[in-house]
């Protein structure tokens, strides 16, 4: 016995020679089908090139679109020349022209020899896979498709439509349960032949010609009439991109292809010469007698598709720029933003970083500069803390330092003096967590030593941009997380609410805090509210402030031993 | 987009086409070799003024890249660069005295050039000091990239100019003819990059890295811009607009994905940065043929007089283009 090889060559026919001359040093007949495309001239010189290779025939010619009828009539013709023409194959090997076989053909004709009633040959029906190209799958059935796809899209999807529309089905001829998998397959010769010698094949030929891509459904569905044993499953590795058509081999592949253990892969790129000479001379050696296993290389293309596809989150670049929601990840990773901290504690920066191990600015979006962790004056990336560089697209300098950092928790303040705007950046980003401290910008100017009339300005404008920054957060088009207390709140119990802001960082988690932020001095800070609200400027956003200059009940808290809190 | 605004760019298409017509009797041939030309050949172009120091490694770069000609507008050398282009077996060289700000920085002269030479092959059009990288090219020639482009259906592709510099003065370590400038200016900027989308014409418009972060901090609107498309599978209809930054028809900017996902992309390693830019800088200076009055030059004679450095803590050192897909500078998209 032996295997008939069935080759549809169009480009690289050097290559295809080459092939071909490896299948039949082995004892394999080759039948070379030449795309019609191809000059009269160079197919002469093709032919003459292998004429001194009795193994070697040649079938008739037609044109092979993608797709097309063509690729069926013309794997039908070879393999009737084939199944005539040399007795004694016992099954026959559908390959293309830029198919290179990965391990010696001796491997495979002991393989098939150990299998000789198996057909190999990929075949599903249309509901239960998903590999579909332009959304077609039990349509391609029956429906017409009078122009092309490649060139004619438009007129394409339009009558797709139309018969849509009018219900338009073609009758499946009888019997026939369509199916439909990879175009490259291993047939036994009991099966082919009766494939071709079919009594209703005019039938069957006629209905096909007018299915979209026939060959990836003529022999699929037609050997589920005949054969005994169908393994669904292509002996040639062949990987798709999510456009459908297949990836390539390069001569970095080499490793990966060896190691796939699979029979015959396609395709290769035509100048991969260490492909080429690799695997057309193989080292006599052991024998490996392993199924194929295609998994490593499965990976690979899958993660080149989901990149295609997908993107990685967070990047902004050359050819990444997603359109707003669509981004899949506004920014690469999680980050807090407090607003309020720093002016209610007087270490509170040093002591996130410490509890949390995040890296902790300042605030990055201040006037004069971004206040990076450390007094930095140039972040990861090369990120300038230039404030004129920054304002220039404050969007992007969140997104890149975001994205330069990956890998380590960004916190950062932020204040009613930051760049404005920027707040709907990040109310509208899923991985921010937004705290705040409503009106504790009133802090340090209850600590300045300014006249009251300048205070009291730049109170009421404070409070203005703070209540526009809270509208912002507190939008239907916020996605973040966020937790706003007042100020009065959130003395009542800061503890509570920082156990909350620092386990929610997760660094640590469900850990009780062994340490706690100094809080600034608020004696005397009622009393400052009073006197704002005495000049006509009320300030609200502090939430109901005691205007008793007493020490607020919560300080008297802190300052009070708890089991779990260990002051230094 | 109204038939209004695609008619004007159709107009403008015209426009720089018509003007790359009458630019070409400015172009002189010093050796026209085109007709080795064969039909799959991967072409480059290139403007050049006394860049010679440059142009040995440059050569071997592309020619082991797999590029098969090399064309090149001379434009009046003092330094013996045409002299030296016109003994190489694979250049045509065109030679021409005329102002290269006045052929709009000479891509007047490339897109005449590309237009008479270039249809239905892919094109390379490049700066002395840039050096192409794209995925993979450490082990598959630039005819795998550009085969797997045309089985795509891809017609042009992306590669942004990525500044690099030395560590310390720039003028430090002298460069030598014939050297890897990468082994002098081997670092850059990896995440300071500012992305904007120009709607008319649909390109991207990147600005940022090292030249934004020292020379323009105080106006970052007018750094350079560093979008480039310099891969295209060229048709005579087509036109570059603006240097290699956008082309026309505006289909071929559209070299990013916008609905998340990466496309392949490259980049352009840009070596401006070596002990030979000082007196280019001067020269560029004195003879204002450069972009917005030589705005960048005048910003560039500024800051040099202290002799900056563009090296800081966190610029990167380049490895590979590994590192650079990495980084998410450029990206492989779905070609693995």
């Amino acid at each position: 016995m032996s295997i008939g090889i069935v080759m549809l060559a169009h480009t690289a026919l050097h290559r295809a020679e080459q092939v071909a001359r490896h299948w039949t040093k082995a004892g394999c007949p080759v039948v070379i089908h030449v795309d019609q495309v191809v000059s009269p001239k160079r197919y002469r010189i093709f032919t003459e090139r292998l004429s001194d290779d009795p193994l070697i025939r040649f079938s008739k010619r037609h044109r092979c679109d993608w797709g097309s009828w063509g690729l069926v009539a013309a794997s039908q013709d070879a393999s009737e020349l084939m199944l005539t023409g040399f007795e004694d194959v016992s099954h026959v090997y559908l390959t293309s022209g830029s198919c290179l076989p990965l391990r010696p053909v001796q491997e495979l004709i002991d393989y098939l020899k150990a299998r000789p009633r198996t057909d190999h040959i990929e075949s599903a029906t249309t509901a239960d896979v998903p590999w579909t190209v332009g959304g077609l799958d039990e349509e391609r059935f029956t429906m017409r498709f009078p122009f092309s796809w490649r060139r004619n899209r438009y007129l394409f999807d339009r009558f797709v439509e139309l018969q849509r529309k009018l219900g338009y089905t073609r009758k499946i001829p009888d019997g026939l349960t369509p199916h439909m998998g990879s175009q490259w397959w291993c047939l036994t010769r009991q099966t082919l032949s009766s494939i071709l010698q079919d009594p209703k094949r005019k039938v069957y030929d006629r209905y096909f010609r007018h299915v979209w891509i026939p060959d990836e459904s003529y022999f699929q569905t037609l050997s589920r009439l005949y054969s005994t044993s169908i393994i669904s499953r292509s002996l040639t590795l062949s990987k798709f991109d999510f456009q459908g058509k297949p990836h390539i081999f390069y001569d970095d592949h080499l490793q990966l292809l060896r190691r796939s253990d699979c029979f015959v892969a396609r395709k290769i790129w035509h100048s991969a010469d260490r492909l080429y000479e690799t695997f057309l001379n193989p080292k006599p050696g052991e024998l490996s007698r392993q199924e194929p296993n295609p998994g490593k290389i499965d990976r690979i293309f899958a993660k080149a598709v989901d990149r295609r596809t997908r993107g990685r989150p967070g990047l902004y670049m050359q050819s990444r720029f997603p359109n707003e929601d669509w981004e899949n990840g506004v920014t690469a990773a999680k980050y807090s933003v407090f607003q309020g901290f720093t002016e209610l504690f007087t270490d509170f920066e040093p002591w996130l970083a410490q509890v949390t191990g995040a890296r902790v600015h300042g605030h990055l979006f201040a006037p004069d500069r971004a206040h990076f962790a450390e007094g930095q004056t140039v972040m990861n990336g090369a990120l300038s803390d230039n404030a004129t560089l920054r304002d220039y697209d404050p969007k992007m300098f969140l997104t890149n330092l975001l994205w330069n950092t990956r890998g380590e928790r960004q916190c950062f303040q932020l204040g009613p003096k930051s760049t404005p705007n920027v707040v709907w950046d990040i109310a509208k980003d899923p991985n921010a967590q937004v705290s705040v401290i409503s009106g504790a910008w009133a802090i340090p100017l209850f600590q300045s030593n300014r006249t009251f009339g300048e205070l009291r300005k730049e109170a009421a404008q404070m409070q203005k941009i703070e209540t526009q920054m809270l509208d912002a957060l507190r939008s239907p088009y916020s996605k973040c997380r966020k937790r706003i207390w007042t100020m009065a709140e959130f003395i009542e119990a800061p503890m509570e609410a920082i156990q909350v802001i620092v386990d929610e960082i997760g660094f640590q988690p469900n850990r009780r805090l062994t340490t706690a932020p100094t809080m600034v001095d608020l004696a005397g800070f009622g009393q400052f509210l009073q006197n704002l609200k005495n000049q006509g400027m009320h300030p609200y956003l502090m939430g109901d402030f005691p205007a008793d200059p007493i020490t607020p009940a919560s300080l008297r808290d802190t300052q009070r031993p708890r089991p779990y809190l260990v002051k230094k | 987009m109204g038939v209004v605004q695609r008619y004007g760019l159709r107009l403008q298409r015209k426009r720089w086409r018509l003007r790359a017509f009458r630019k070409r009797r400015e172009l002189k041939p010093v050796t026209n070799r085109t007709d080795q030309i064969r039909k799959n050949d991967i072409l480059l172009f290139c403007t050049l003024r006394n860049e010679g120091i440059r142009l040995p490694y440059f050569l071997k770069y592309y020619r082991d890249m797999g590029v098969s000609h090399f064309f090149f507008v001379d434009n009046d050398s003092t330094d013996g660069s045409a002299e030296l282009l016109a003994e190489q077996p694979d250049v045509s060289v065109w030679h021409t005295r005329k102002s290269y700000k006045r052929a709009r920085f000479g891509i007047d002269w490339m897109n005449w050039l590309l237009r008479r030479y270039g249809h239905d092959h892919w094109c390379l059009t490049v700066d002395p000091d840039e050096l192409f990288v794209y995925p993979f090219c450490d082990s598959r020639p630039l005819p795998a990239l550009t085969d797997w482009l045309e089985a795509s259906s891809i017609k042009s592709f992306s590669a942004m100019l990525l500044d690099m510099y030395p560590k310390g003065r720039i003028d430090a370590v002298p460069y030598q003819a014939g050297q890897n400038p990468l082994e002098i200016a081997s670092w850059f900027d990896s995440g300071n990059y500012t992305l904007k989308r120009n709607h008319l014409l649909g390109n991207l418009w990147i600005q940022g890295g090292a030249r934004a972060r020292v020379f323009f901090p105080d106006q970052p609107e007018a750094a350079p811009a560093l979008n480039k498309i310099p891969l295209v599978k060229w048709h005579h209809r087509y036109t570059y607009v603006s240097s290699t930054h956008m082309l026309l028809p505006r289909g071929l900017n559209y070299v990013y994905d916008e609905w998340g996902g990466e496309k392949a992309s490259g980049a352009l390693l840009h070596t401006k940065f070596l002990s030979t830019f000082n007196d280019k800088a001067m020269e560029e200076l004195k003879r204002r043929e450069h972009y917005a009055g030589s705005l960048e030059y005048v910003a560039y004679a500024n800051a040099l007089q202290d002799h900056p450095d563009l090296w800081c803590k966190w610029s990167e050192k380049y490895i590979n283009w590994r590192q650079l897909e990495i980084l998410g500078l450029m990206s492989m998209g779905n070609w693995a």
